[in-house]
């Protein structure tokens, strides 16, 4: 029996048969592989350069930052020079926050001037700082003419805010409020002319008193 | 006031040279686009109420050169320079034909902000205050915030340095609740006018609610009600309240 099935197995017909139906099976095999590689050919070829916009590397210019100086009116205390340092940004087209701190001086009060007196303040209290946040509004933007040949580019703006004022060693809520001009000289460089109310409530000279104070100020800002 | 004047010009110069070297870095990305409009109108400047003065035409492919809160200085093939709104820009293509993703902030964005600060002022147990923050979202429920408060009153006035913890239950929506607490220090100092009392410490803590209302871009309002308990030295702890309105900005 076991020679018999040795005897089948070994025939020469069946290991023709075998070592076709192999080599068939590898031949196939290698076939489908090359043909597998000609399939994925194109997909080694590069894929063209992509340009698509990526709008938030975009270079924005939102931010303003600027130095200010001008004349401060305060109540009782007369006139003096004021410098302040300004930044803003701009949230849309029509606002805007706005952060000032700046310093000035206080002067003599007719009183003291008169009676020959002490003075109420030292020297040292004299000395003003203030700071203030407020929202702007750009209400009128736009093109300003002067005679017909120039247009300057810029507006209107108004701002209303809160801060504080320090003087005398004291600090004074102080609310503020004001118009101003933006001359729009290049993309980057602007022109401002300001006036603004800064009112506080002060009790320096014996009572409680409200008290306005008129600031007239100009400066340059730049964008960036 | 010679040193001023130094002072200023040191002040301008290093702004100009802050600004040409500003410049020089960011110009680098001017991407193109491709009008697919009838016409893309170019106003001279950033803003509606400046006039439209040069029009370039469909199929022209016009350069990015900058922005300006939602206006896009443009140059056209012709070497035109102008101003283009954002609505307009957004039915440009770019050069493949394919429509650009804007990025425009909206109501998403504002429940996934990360960095937010804001300026407010109130009232805090009868005095004005005025407080200016900082704070970052750890998740859209959970921030953490750096408050500094000026508080002003007729008879002294003070500062609070705090740190605060804020939780919203429902950051998606556009009016946001949220609980907050937090601690801080306390410094007061009452007026020269007053008596020569002298300036005092204390440590303070503080629980409130507020809510955050998204209006648009990257704007939000915010008002807030506090109670705080001042830890004082003496017998009794001092119990202040605060309200407050202002506005913030995110990035």
């Amino acid at each position: 029996m076991e020679s018999r099935l040795q005897h089948i197995f070994l025939t020469p017909t069946f290991l023709a048969i075998t070592f076709a139906g192999v080599l068939g099976t590898f031949t196939t095999t290698a076939l489908a592989a090359e043909a597998s590689d000609l399939d994925l050919e194109p997909l080694v070829v590069r894929e063209p350069e992509r340009r698509e916009v990526r709008v938030d590397q975009i270079d924005s210019e939102d931010f303003e930052i600027g130095v200010n100086a001008g004349i401060f009116h305060f109540e009782d205390f007369g006139s003096d020079t004021s410098r302040s340092l300004r930044f803003a940004y701009h949230v849309s087209e029509d606002f805007f926050v706005e952060a000032i701190y700046g310093e000035s001086r206080l002067g003599e009060t007719s009183f003291e001037r008169l009676s020959g007196g002490s003075p109420l303040l030292t020297d040292a209290e004299r000395d003003v700082t203030y700071y203030n946040v407020s929202l702007g509004w750009n209400i009128f933007p736009g093109e300003s003419f002067v005679g017909g040949r120039w247009a300057f580019k810029g507006g209107l703006y108004v701002v209303a805010g809160a801060g504080s004022t320090e003087f005398g060693g004291d600090n004074l809520f102080t609310v503020n409020a004001g118009v101003g001009y933006r001359f729009i000289a290049t993309d980057w460089l602007a022109l401002h002319v300001d006036v603004r109310d800064h009112y506080f409530e002060s009790d320096l000279l014996g009572s409680m008193e409200a008290k306005h104070n008129i600031e007239f100020s100009g400066g340059l800002t730049l964008f960036f | 006031m010679k040193m001023t004047h130094i002072y200023k010009l040191l002040v301008l110069g290093f702004l100009s040279g802050l600004a040409v070297e500003t410049h020089a870095i960011f110009d680098s990305y001017q991407p193109t686009v491709l009008v697919s409009d009838p016409y893309l109108e170019l106003r001279t400047g950033p803003g509606r109420g400046y006039p439209v003065f040069y029009v370039a035409g469909q199929g022209d492919e016009v350069t990015i050169l900058k922005r300006r809160t939602n206006w896009f200085k443009v140059r056209t093939p012709r070497g035109k320079d102008g101003w283009v709104h954002f609505q307009e820009m957004a039915h440009t293509l770019d050069l493949e034909g394919e429509a650009i993703d804007w990025g425009q902030k909206d109501l998403s964005d504002f429940t996934r902000r990360r960095w937010e600060m804001g300026f407010n002022g109130g009232d805090f147990g009868g005095a004005s205050s005025l407080t200016g923050y900082v704070g970052f979202a750890l998740t859209p429920n959970i921030s953490l915030q750096i408050e500094g408060t000026q508080v002003l009153g007729k008879f002294s006035d003070g500062v609070i340095g705090s740190a605060n913890i804020l939780m919203y239950p429902f950051p998606g929506w556009r009016l946001s609740p949220y609980f907050t607490i937090g601690t801080g220090i306390i410094t007061t100092k009452p007026h020269t006018t007053i008596v020569q009392a002298e300036d005092r410490e204390d440590e303070i803590v503080h629980a409130g609610l507020g809510a955050n209302l998204y209006l648009s871009d990257r704007f939000m309002l915010r008002m807030e009600y506090k109670r705080h308990t001042v830890l004082t030295s003496r017998d009794d702890n001092e119990e202040i309240d605060q309200w407050k309105a202002g506005f913030s900005i995110f990035f």
